[in-house]
């Protein structure tokens, strides 16, 4: 569990980013400076600071219809991170259990489980995504449940491979020999011992699921406007690339520090937890 | 190994079918056609008679029967567009464009991941390994798009050393390519560089140096050959991002693909357009999944007993 000087440089500044960015979403009606959804057309592209033609009210510039960026990137912020947590909570808690069952049982419900995992690995994520999104709809829920249901099969099958090595150990032979029933040892037993896997694959899908989930809003079929997002912030920057770059390029470095960040945090638990297995 | 592949197969064809399932089910979800191809002016009997011909009347198993007997035949429905063009060949029009893009990409990517992989593996703690590493982490944590509309600001825009946009001459390629590319480039590097360093200390590399091979010979023939199994797995799963990277970038540089052709059925809600998208790519994934299977299976024996 050794970890290099620079492994825990990068890490700290993964974890800052991270936990900044947090806050950041959870306060964000009391630190942005301006209603995000609301703009004076009067102010429309404005330029940064720093630029000729910008102004301290709006520190990141304006958009077309005049809304402050810097706002908009904010809230942007809440929108990928809850997508993201609401997202890899329902998939991993429904993937998990269900590739912890098909592991522990086998049998019928081990081929229906990864059958339905073979099913899902087999639709490509943003083809079945932007389907499902044009049959239910866009909407906050439904982009949760349509990258839910996308992400699942990673978690179950992860889960599965996890309770195969689990289920050979000794405290669930006892359990087995003393008559636990077989759904309190899952519980009790198997659950908590393929937690840590499982932690780490989540912390590295947090990137994955806010690149999905701003691929999604780019195309047009992620967050309904008015809400703010980071995708829909490029697609409407992209017309206006060359005279207010802005607009596109605020929100795309705002993705990758935030992805980087996760990615950085899930290498250093992948060190710590899992020294045998390579991510 | 024949057990395998016909267990496989089999089970290839129990994933198809099931595909084929939820793609007609999506298919009926997103509302009636009959309303979406006539105007709100036809009568009950235009409306009866168009129900009638679509086979919509019929029972749910039927027209999922006759669904799958046209999907086998070729007929994936035809656009709701103008011309009614029949969807497949608007597949297979734009397939060639995206299949280069695609293939080109993995290819590159392959070829510079390795190669930075390996070397970052042997020259440990060098600038090239350090900039390999950020490059890498960089690469996996930008978006596609993104990167494409960057890319093209940079070089198009300002630069003006490549066009914006379009399909056809090589010039055309670079910025798609690049930008599909970075992800998996990322991947690669980081998959080939941590297999080599576990490679380059094992057993029977000391071996080959205590034999006397030359440096060159150790790190090309033996380590890298042991190091590749985890890549190998990472190409089986390429192929999926692709398919995702395409339609992204098809959409930023105008690229006349079938990403796009799924973007633009999304856009102006052509649904037969979409499905037909969906059935072709998922139908494609699965068989170079099981391709890749069962090459696996020939290089690395103990799967093919579990």
């Amino acid at each position: 569990m050794r970890l290099g000087l620079s492994a825990i440089v990068t890490s700290i500044i993964g974890l800052v980013i991270i936990g900044a960015l947090v806050l950041v979403a959870i306060f964000a009606p009391l630190i942005a400076p301006h209603d995000p959804t609301k703009g004076a057309l009067s102010d429309r592209l404005t330029p940064p600071f720093w630029q000729e033609g910008g102004s301290s009210a709006h520190l990141l510039g304006t958009d077309l219809l005049g809304r402050d960026t810097l706002s908009r990137l904010i809230y942007g912020a809440r929108t990928s991170l809850a997508v993201a947590a609401l997202a890899i909570l329902v998939a991993g808690t429904a993937g998990s259990l269900l590739g912890a069952v098909a592991g522990y049982l086998g049998g019928w419900a081990n081929t229906i489980i990864m059958r339905l995992v073979d099913l899902a690995f087999s639709f490509p994520a943003i083809l079945l995504a932007m389907v499902l999104a044009v049959v239910v709809g866009p909407s906050f829920f439904n982009i949760i449940f349509v990258i839910s249901l996308v992400l699942w099969a990673e978690y179950a099958r992860m889960a599965r491979g996890e309770t195969l090595r689990v289920r050979e150990m000794d405290y669930v032979a006892l359990a087995q020999v003393a008559g636990v029933s077989k759904t309190r040892i899952l519980m009790r037993h198997i659950l908590p011992n393929i937690a840590t896997s499982l932690i780490v694959l989540a912390t590295l899908q947090v990137g994955i699921v806010i690149i999905m989930e701003s691929s999604l809003s780019f195309l047009g079929v992620g967050v309904p406007p008015p809400t703010p997002a980071w995708g829909s912030m490029i697609a409407e920057g992209r017309s206006y690339v060359v005279t207010a770059w802005w607009l596109s390029m605020v929100p795309g470095v705002a993705i990758v520090a935030t992805v980087l960040s996760f990615n950085l945090l899930g290498d250093t638990l992948t060190e710590l937890l899992n020294p045998a297995r390579q991510a | 190994m024949q057990r395998y592949i016909v267990r496989r197969l089999l089970q290839g064809l129990v994933t198809l079918f099931l595909v084929s399932i939820i793609v007609f089910i999506l298919g009926r979800l997103t509302g009636d056609p009959v309303a979406l191809l006539l105007s709100e002016f036809s009568t009950f009997e235009d409306q009866e008679r168009l129900t009638r011909q679509l086979g919509l009347d019929k029972p749910l198993p039927e027209q999922y029967a006759i669904f799958l007997w046209n999907a086998v035949r070729g007929d994936l429905g035809r656009s709701i567009r103008g011309d009614r063009a029949p969807a497949l060949n608007l597949i297979l029009e734009r397939l060639p464009a995206t299949v280069q893009l695609a293939s080109i990409s993995v290819l590159l990517s392959f070829l510079i991941g390795l190669l930075l992989g390996v070397l970052a593996a042997t020259k440990r703690g060098s600038l090239v390994d350090t900039l390999s590493r950020v490059l890498a982490l960089l690469g996996q944590a930008t978006p596609v798009f993104w990167l494409g509309i960057v890319a093209m600001y940079v070089f198009s825009v300002e630069l003006k050393l490549l066009p914006t946009s379009g399909y056809g001459t090589p010039k055309q390629f670079v910025l798609p390519v690049f930008a599909l590319s970075a992800f998996t480039v990322a991947a690669f590097l980081r998959l080939t560089r941590s297999g080599m360093l576990e490679a380059l200390e094992s057993e029977y590399v000391k071996l080959a140096r205590i034999k006397g091979l030359s440096e060159t010979t150790v790190v090309w023939k033996h380590a890298l050959r042991n190091s590749l199994i985890p890549v190998i797995t990472y190409l089986g799963t390429v192929f999926g991002r692709m398919v995702t990277g395409t339609v992204v970038v098809e959409t930023v540089f105008a690229w006349p693909g079938v990403g796009r052709l799924a973007f633009d059925a999304v856009m102006l809600r052509d649904f037969p357009v979409l499905q037909a998208v969906v059935l072709f790519m998922a139908t494609a994934f699965l068989v170079i999944n099981l391709v890749v299977d069962i090459l696996y299976a020939y290089i690395d024996p103990r799967i093919r007993y579990s």
